[in-house]
C-alpha cells in the first residue's frame, strides 16, 4: 500500500489510500457526509455510475491540479487525488441535482408502497424522503409492465424497476455466465426474462437482496408480513454448498421463520462473512430453510435505530419478571381462551411462513 | 498567364472531394491514377509513426466527428505498454438527424477512407483497425469491402506493407441501428459485441478501449483529412482555415433550401454566404425567408435567424468552429459534426423539437436515470404543447426537467437532448406561448416568421 491521500469532503479532512473512490471515502466519515447509493454495489464489479443519486461536486482537484471539475462527478466510480476537495451536502448544486435525480427516479415508478414487500427496507422510500419533492410534477400516465414468475420463488414487478442493474451484475458474475438481462431502450428497457434461465444457478436468490427497490421480490415471502413486523435475527447453519457463507438474516416473528436473507450492512449491501465468504447465500438457505431447527441463532440483529424496522426492536430488552407463577405458588395459568382458535385472522392450521408460496386471501379465511 | 484568384477563392479549396465526381473513382485503378495512395507511400515509407502524430498535430485537424477535439492530441494520448495491441476504430456510425457527409465520403471515395486508415493505423501502431458502421448503410459495407480487397491485392493491406514490416487488416462491422453506437465508448461495447451502453469514463478509450486495449477512436471525416494532412504537410494544411478551423469541413446541408447535399467549405466563408450563394445552398426554397437553422446536426443549439447571420455583438457570423459558438449557449450554437438543417419562414419550431425530443427519448440507451427519465418526459410535455393540451407552467417544467439533465449523465446523448430544448425556449419562447394560448389555430397554422428575422437587440441588464 503507498502513502495515504488526503481528502476533504464537506470540510472533514480524512486519509485514504490511493485508489479509494470518493464515495468510500466519505463512507468512511460516515453519516450524512456519504452520498446515497442507488445503483452502486461494492461487491458487484462495474456496478454504479447509472443512477446518478451520488454526484458530488469536486471544487479542488488535486494539491497539483487544483482547478475544480467543471461537472459534478459520480462519487462511486470517481477517484480520489491527494488534496482533492469535495462537496456533498455542503453543495446547492449537488442538492438540486441529487433532488431532481430522485424526481426522474420516481416519475415512472408506481408508488404502490402500501402493498409493496419492499416497504420499509426500500432505499427509494429512503432516497424520496431525504431528497424528495412532496408532490409529483408528472401528469402523465407511468409506464407499466406485466409482473414476470422468474421461476417458483422470484417475481420480477418491473414497474417498480429503477434500472440499477445490480441484479443484472449479480447474474452476469454469480451465475454461469450471462452477458446481460436487460431488453430495449430509454424508457422502454427493461430487466427482461433473460435471468429467467439463469435461476437453475444456486445464488440466483441474490438478486432479490441486492434490488433497492421491490422489483424483485421473495416469492416464499410475498403478502405474508410487513418487515416492521418481523424481527431480523442472525443466524447460521452449515450449508454443504462450498460457495454459500450460511450465514443469513431470518425475518422471524414468534417463531416462525417468514424470510431469509443475506446480512446487509449499513450501506445496504452483503457483509463478507466471517469465515471470509463474500456475504452470498445460496438458494437453498434463503427458500428452504424455513425452520428455526434448521438455524444456529447468533442473537438479534443490531437495526439502526431510525430504521422503520427498528419500531419491533428488542436488543437490550429487559423482560419483566412473569408474575403469575410467584402468585399462583408455582401451578401455571390455566389458558381460558385461546386467540387462535377464536380470532377471525387466519385458519389456525395454516402457518403462513411454512406456505411455500405468495400468501392468499383464501388462507385468511376462516 | 493570369491566375484567376476569384475563381479560387469562389470554388474553394478542395481537399476531399476534388475527385468525387471522376468517373470510376471508387475503383482502385482509378483512384491510384488521380494520385491516390500517395500519402500512404509518402508515410510508410519516408515517415516514422512519431513525425505523422507530429505533422497531424501541426494541421491543427480537429476531429469531425462533432466534439471538434485536436486530432493529433488525441492520438499523442494513446497509451503504449509493452506487449499489448492498439487498435484504430473508425466511427463511421454517422446517425445524428441532419448529418450525411461520412456517407458520402464512403459512397463516393472508399479508398480516401481506406487510404487514411492505413497511414492512421500505421501512426498508432494500429495492426487491426475497424470501420464500425451505421446498419442502415447496408450497400456501403460492400463498397468498403470491394474497396479493402482491392488495397490488399495492391500490397496496401495485409503483412508487411510496402516492405516495412508493417501489418495491417481492416475489418468492416455493421451496427444494428441505434444513434447512441455512435458514442465512442457505447461502439466499443457494441463492436465487443454486447450492449451498446456507453461506459464510465475514465478510463478513456487511449488507455482502456477495445478489449480493454488502447484505442483511438476518430470520424470518417477526420481519418479522411489526415490524406491531404500527409500529402500537403501539416504546416500548409493549417494555413487552410481561420484560427483554430483549419483545413476544410464538409457540411451536409438540408431543410429549405435550394440545393440540399454534402459540400467541402474552408470554414472562412459567412454562414449568410453558404446559405444564399449558388455555389452552396442556392438560397431558401420557394422564395420563402429564412426563419431558423440548426447549424451542426440535431444536438447542437437552433438559432433563429438573426443570430444566425450575426453574432449577438452584431458582427458577421462565419461557418467555423469559432464563430459558430461566439456568444456561448446564449446566443450561439456549434459546428457540431456539420449537419446544417435550414427551416423556412413555414416551419413550426415547436412540432420541429417535438421531433428532436421524440428521436432522443427514442435513442437514449436507459442506463442513466437523467437521461432515460428526462427525455421521456421531455417527450410527453412536448407532445402536449405540439397537440393543443398544453399548460403555460411546462414551458417552466421543460425548462427544469432540460436543466436536471445536462451535466449529469454518463454520456454527452443526455446533453444533446436538452440543448435542442433549452435553445428552443430560450429563442422562440413567444411561438410556445402562442401554441398554449391558441390551442385550436395552432392545429391549423403556423406562427410564422415573427420577429425572428428582425436585428438582434442585444440587451444587456
Ligand atoms: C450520442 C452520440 C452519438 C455520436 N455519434 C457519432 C457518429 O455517428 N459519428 C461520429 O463520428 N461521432 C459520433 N459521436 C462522437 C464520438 O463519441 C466521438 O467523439 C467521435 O467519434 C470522435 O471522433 P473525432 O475526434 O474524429 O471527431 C457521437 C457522440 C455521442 C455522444
Ligand atoms: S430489478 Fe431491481 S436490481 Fe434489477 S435493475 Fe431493477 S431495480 Fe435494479
Ligand atoms: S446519457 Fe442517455 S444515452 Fe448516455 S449513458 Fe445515460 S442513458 Fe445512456
Ligand atoms: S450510486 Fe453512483 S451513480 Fe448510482
Amino acid at each position: 500500500m503507498g502513502d495515504l491521500v488526503k481528502v476533504i469532503i464537506d470540510n472533514i479532512e480524512i486519509m485514504v489510500p490511493p485508489g479509494t473512490t470518493i464515495l468510500h471515502a466519505a463512507r468512511m466519515i460516515g453519516g450524512e457526509v456519504a452520498p446515497p447509493t442507488m445503483c452502486y454495489y461494492s461487491k458487484l464489479e462495474d456496478s454504479g455510475g447509472k443512477c446518478r443519486t451520488c454526484l458530488v461536486e469536486v471544487s479542488k482537484g488535486s494539491e497539483k491540479d487544483p482547478r475544480p471539475m467543471p461537472k459534478l462527478v459520480a462519487s462511486c466510480r470517481t477517484g480520489v487525488m491527494d488534496g482533492m476537495e469535495v462537496k456533498n451536502i455542503t453543495s446547492e448544486r449537488v442538492l438540486k441535482a441529487r433532488e431532481g435525480v430522485t424526481e426522474f427516479l420516481l416519475i415512472n415508478h408506481p408508488i404502490d408502497c402500501p402493498v409493496c414487500d419492499q416497504a420499509g427496507e426500500c432505499y427509494l422510500q429512503d432516497l424520496s424522503y431525504a431528497h424528495g419533492k412532496d408532490k409529483s410534477r408528472f401528469d402523465f400516465q407511468k409506464r407499466v409492465f406485466k409482473k414476470i414468475d422468474l421461476g417458483d420463488k422470484i417475481q420480477l414487478h418491473m414497474t417498480r424497476c429503477i434500472m440499477c442493474y445490480r441484479c443484472v451484475f449479480v447474474a452476469d458474475q454469480l451465475t454461469e455466465k450471462r452477458e446481460h438481462g436487460v431488453l430495449d431502450r430509454g424508457d422502454a428497457s427493461q430487466i427482461a426474462t433473460y435471468i429467467e434461465k439463469s435461476l437453475q444457478n444456486d445464488f440466483i436468490g441474490n438478486v432479490i437482496d441486492v434490488c433497492p427497490v421491490g422489483a424483485l421480490t421473495d416469492k416464499t415471502y410475498r403478502f405474508k408480513n410487513r418487515v416492521w413486523f418481523t424481527k431480523p435475527v442472525d443466524a447460521h447453519r452449515d450449508c454443504t454448498n462450498p460457495k454459500c457463507c450460511g450465514e443469513v438474516r431470518l425475518w422471524m416473528r414468534g417463531d416462525e421463520v417468514y424470510r431469509v436473507t443475506g446480512r446487509i450492512d449499513e450501506w445496504g449491501e452483503v457483509k463478507d462473512a466471517s469465515n471470509g465468504k463474500p456475504g452470498w447465500i445460496c438458494n437453498e438457505c434463503r427458500f428452504e430453510k424455513k425452520r428455526v431447527s434448521d438455524w444456529v441463532i447468533e442473537g438479534p440483529t443490531n437495526v439502526n435505530r431510525h430504521s422503520v424496522i427498528s419500531q419491533g426492536h428488542y436488543v437490550g430488552l429487559q423482560k419483566p419478571q412473569e408474575p403469575l407463577p410467584k402468585v399462583l405458588h408455582g401451578r401455571d395459568p390455566k389458558i381460558l381462551l385461546d386467540i387462535h382458535d377464536v380470532s377471525g385472522v387466519n385458519k389456525p392450521n395454516i402457518h403462513l411462513s411454512e406456505l411455500k408460496r405468495p400468501a392468499h386471501s383464501t388462507d385468511f379465511e376462516k | 498567364m493570369f491566375l484567376n484568384f476569384d475563381f479560387i477563392y469562389d470554388m474553394g479549396v478542395k481537399l476531399l472531394l476534388e475527385k468525387a465526381h471522376v468517373e470510376g473513382i471508387k475503383n482502385y485503378d482509378v483512384y491510384r491514377r488521380e494520385g491516390g495512395y500517395r500519402s500512404a507511400e509518402k508515410a510508410l515509407k519516408t515517415m516514422s509513426p512519431d513525425t505523422i502524430v507530429e505533422e497531424v498535430k501541426k494541421s491543427g485537424l480537429r476531429g469531425r466527428g462533432g466534439a471538434g477535439f485536436p486530432a493529433g492530441m488525441k492520438w499523442s494520448f494513446i497509451a503504449k505498454p509493452e506487449g499489448v495491441p492498439r487498435h484504430l476504430v473508425c466511427n463511421a456510425d454517422e446517425s445524428e438527424p441532419g448529418t450525411f457527409k461520412d456517407r458520402y465520403l464512403m459512397e463516393y471515395l472508399p479508398h480516401l477512407l481506406i487510404e487514411g486508415l492505413i497511414v492512421s493505423s500505421f501512426a498508432l501502431g494500429s495492426n487491426d483497425t475497424y470501420i464500425y458502421i451505421r446498419g442502415e448503410y447496408a450497400w456501403i459495407v460492400d463498397i468498403l469491402e470491394q474497396a479493402i480487397t482491392e488495397a490488399k491485392n495492391n500490397g496496401w493491406l495485409g503483412k508487411n506493407i510496402l516492405g516495412t514490416g508493417f501489418d495491417c487488416n481492416i475489418h468492416v462491422q455493421r451496427g444494428a441501428g441505434a444513434y447512441i453506437c455512435g458514442e465512442e465508448t457505447a461502439l466499443l461495447e457494441s463492436l465487443e459485441g454486447k450492449r451498446g451502453n456507453p461506459r464510465i469514463k475514465p478510463p478513456f478509450p487511449a488507455v482502456k478501449g477495445l478489449w480493454q486495449r488502447p484505442t483511438v477512436v476518430n470520424n470518417v471525416e477526420t481519418l479522411c483529412a489526415v490524406v491531404p494532412v500527409i500529402n500537403m504537410g501539416g504546416e500548409e494544411y493549417a494555413k487552410i482555415g481561420v484560427g483554430r478551423s483549419t483545413g476544410t469541413k464538409l457540411i451536409s446541408a438540408c431543410g429549405n433550401i435550394n440545393k440540399p447535399g454534402v459540400y467541402e467549405i474552408d470554414m472562412t466563408i459567412s454562414v449568410e454566404e453558404f446559405i444564399y450563394s449558388d455555389e452552396y445552398c442556392g438560397g431558401i426554397a420557394n422564395g420563402k425567408r429564412l426563419k431558423a437553422c440548426i447549424p451542426g446536426g440535431s444536438s447542437v443549439p437552433i438559432l433563429p435567424a438573426n443570430l444566425l447571420l450575426k453574432t449577438a455583438k452584431g458582427e458577421t457570423r462565419y461557418m467555423n468552429y469559432e464563430s459558430l459558438a461566439d456568444g456561448g449557449f446564449a446566443t450561439g450554437s456549434m459546428l457540431g459534426s456539420g449537419g446544417f438543417i435550414v427551416l423556412d419562414e413555414d416551419q413550426c419550431i415547436v412540432r420541429h423539437t417535438l421531433s428532436l425530443t421524440r428521436f432522443y427519448r427514442h435513442e437514449s440507451c436507459g442506463q442513466c436515470s437523467p437521461c432515460r427519465e428526462g427525455t421521456h418526459w421531455m417527450d410527453r410535455i412536448m407532445r402536449n404543447i405540439e397537440y393543443g393540451k398544453g399548460k403555460m407552467s411546462d414551458i417552466d417544467l421543460l425548462w427544469e426537467v432540460q436543466g436536471n439533465i445536462e451535466g449529469n449523465t454518463i454520456c454527452p446523448l443526455g446533453d444533446a437532448a436538452a440543448w435542442p430544448v433549452a435553445a428552443a425556449i430560450r429563442h422562440f419562447r413567444d411561438e410556445f406561448e402562442w401554441h398554449i394560448t391558441n390551442p385550436d389555430e395552432a392545429q391549423k397554422r403556423n406562427f410564422g416568421l415573427a420577429h425572428y428575422a428582425d436585428p438582434f437587440l442585444n440587451i444587456t441588464a
